[in-house]
């Protein structure tokens, strides 16, 4: 096929997925209603997915780096978890779970948790392990107590890579939620994984509507990181992820597609 | 009632071995059995890893060679390359199937992509990194912008180049366990088809914690071997 045609076939296909997204039609086999606002059942699964894993996920991750790193312990861990865990594929940790607990939507959750752990536990951990040991030094000067000096010096310094890892997890969580159907919770990736039902535009549709999704969480929580950094510390000008100078931090390599 | 009994004293007779499967259970033994059937997903899993890596190397290469003497493009390039890394594999498999259709070319292509952004932000990091001092005394020597270029600053950004391949190389190995939604195989496949077997899934992601691991390793001797200053500073 030469190129113009391919191009055209291509958006008239993508046209095809918009339009399962507004309207209701038969699924491929009949007897089912799919599209339209079929969907919306499947996109308030996939959000509450996401809500509960992000929640769990930060009430245990924040808390333990900012601990580990207000202590300076814990280094190694910290290391081979964002080297180790970026190699397990999402759906061999979801599928071992299920596996193991059944197919429910808690165990999704739980698998969901442990991906979305690592990315915030290493930014809170690198994010106070990073502030200055002078300013440290100063706020136990004048008298500030353990607790003090993490609540009022290192949790406001390292809040910018705190929302870094939870905006990272976000975008990793929405995106492992589209495997939910494989262990019978019926996100968003229902329509991508089970065409036979579906229909292509079905797949198309989809696909376009969780990128747009994840996109869109990218640059919310983008806005939200920018919005918590001290305005001295933020940076002239930054790209979507921003292009940091010097060696990569850990945080950095903690970033992971999912 | 019977044939029931009966059944069940054939799967005692047969120890627990056999037990274990029909109960999705995890079995060393039948791990060690089926280990061959894993060899050419795996080998399919390294072949869209490498292609996938390199090619993504070669375009953020060229999208840095580009940038570092035009600093305006980094902006735009970091944008696009962000845009990509951040849509879920498998919403872009399914963006992509229209376009390229199923097979081994769409899989790569899609994980080509995820690769651009942290290839592209090391090689800049790198190259930014390279001190005034060195490129100073280059010029001085006499050597033109492109010969610095590329006997001076790529060879000080080397470290910072291999670290941003390893991340990726490690993300494609666990991002390819989803190539086979795109028709592309993999370890994905093998994992899909018996998705409640124990001993399947741990196979499958214990093999791609190892060829990420190895490929790792790789990556760093291929480091040392092509820093040998540093191997003497040591």
């Amino acid at each position: 096929m030469s190129l113009p045609l391919t191009v055209a076939s291509a958006l008239s296909d993508f046209g095809d997925g918009l339009d399962f997204l507004v309207h209701q039609r038969d699924s491929v086999a009949g007897g089912v209603q799919v599209g339209g606002a079929k969907n919306l059942p499947l996109l308030s699964e996939h959000l509450k997915v996401v809500g509960l894993s992000m929640l769990f996920a930060i009430l245990i991750a924040v808390p333990l780096g900012l601990y580990l790193g207000h202590t300076k312990r814990g280094q190694f861990v910290a290391s081979s978890i964002s080297n180790v865990g970026r190699s397990v594929p999402a759906i061999a940790l979801v599928l071992f779970f299920s596996s193991y607990l059944g197919l429910e939507l808690k165990n999704l959750v739980f698998a969901m948790t442990l991906l979305a752990i690592p990315p915030i536990f290493t930014n809170a951990y690198v994010g106070v392990r990073q502030v200055d040991e002078d300013v440290v030094d100063a706020a136990r000067g004048m008298g500030l107590t353990g607790v003090q000096v993490v609540r009022r010096v290192e949790l406001p310094l390292a809040l910018p890579l705190v929302f870094g890892g939870i905006r990272t997890s976000v975008v990793n969580v929405i995106a492992t939620a589209t495997l939910g159907p494989y262990v019978g919770v019926l996100t968003l990736g229902d329509p991508i994984i089970n065409t036979s039902v579906y229909g292509d535009d079905g797949r198309i549709g989809t696909a376009i509507l969780v990128a747009a999704l994840a996109v869109l969480a990218e640059v919310l929580f983008a806005a939200i990181q920018r919005a918590v950094t001290p305005a001295p510390l933020r940076p002239a000008r930054q790209g979507l992820r921003g292009l940091r100078r010097g060696r990569p931090t850990l945080a950095q390599v903690a970033d992971t597609p999912a | 009632m019977l044939p029931l009994l009966a059944q069940v004293k054939i799967t005692d007779r047969n120890g627990a071995g056999q037990n274990c499967v029909q109960q999705d259970g995890f079995c060393p033994g039948w791990i060690k059995d089926h280990i061959g059937d894993y060899v050419d997903p795996l080998v399919r899993h390294l072949e869209l890893t490498v292609v996938s890596v390199v090619a993504g190397f070669l375009i953020a290469f060229a999208l840095a060679m580009l940038a570092h003497r035009r600093r305006w493009l980094v902006a735009p390039i970091t944008g696009a390359t962000g845009v990509m890394y951040t849509i879920p594999s498998l919403a872009l498999f399914g963006i992509l199937l229209p376009i390229t259709g199923f097979g081994f070319v769409t899989g790569c292509i899609a994980l080509t992509a995820y690769n651009l952004l942290v290839i592209f932000r090391n090689i800049m990091a790198g190259l930014d990194n390279v001190p005034e001092a060195a490129k100073d005394a280059a010029t001085g020597m006499g050597m033109t912008p492109n010969q610095v270029l590329r006997q001076v600053e790529l060879p000080l950004a080397i470290p910072e180049i291999v670290a941003g391949v390893r991340v990726a190389t490690t993300t494609t190995v666990g991002l390819a366990a989803l190539a086979f939604i795109a028709g592309a195989g993999g370890l994905g496949e093998p994992l899909i088809v018996n998705q409640n077997f124990k001993s399947n899934v741990v196979t499958v992601g214990v093999l791609c914690v190892l060829l990420a691991a190895v490929l790792d390793l790789l990556l760093l001797l291929a480091e040392r071997l092509a820093l040998p200053w540093r191997r003497v500073a040591r």
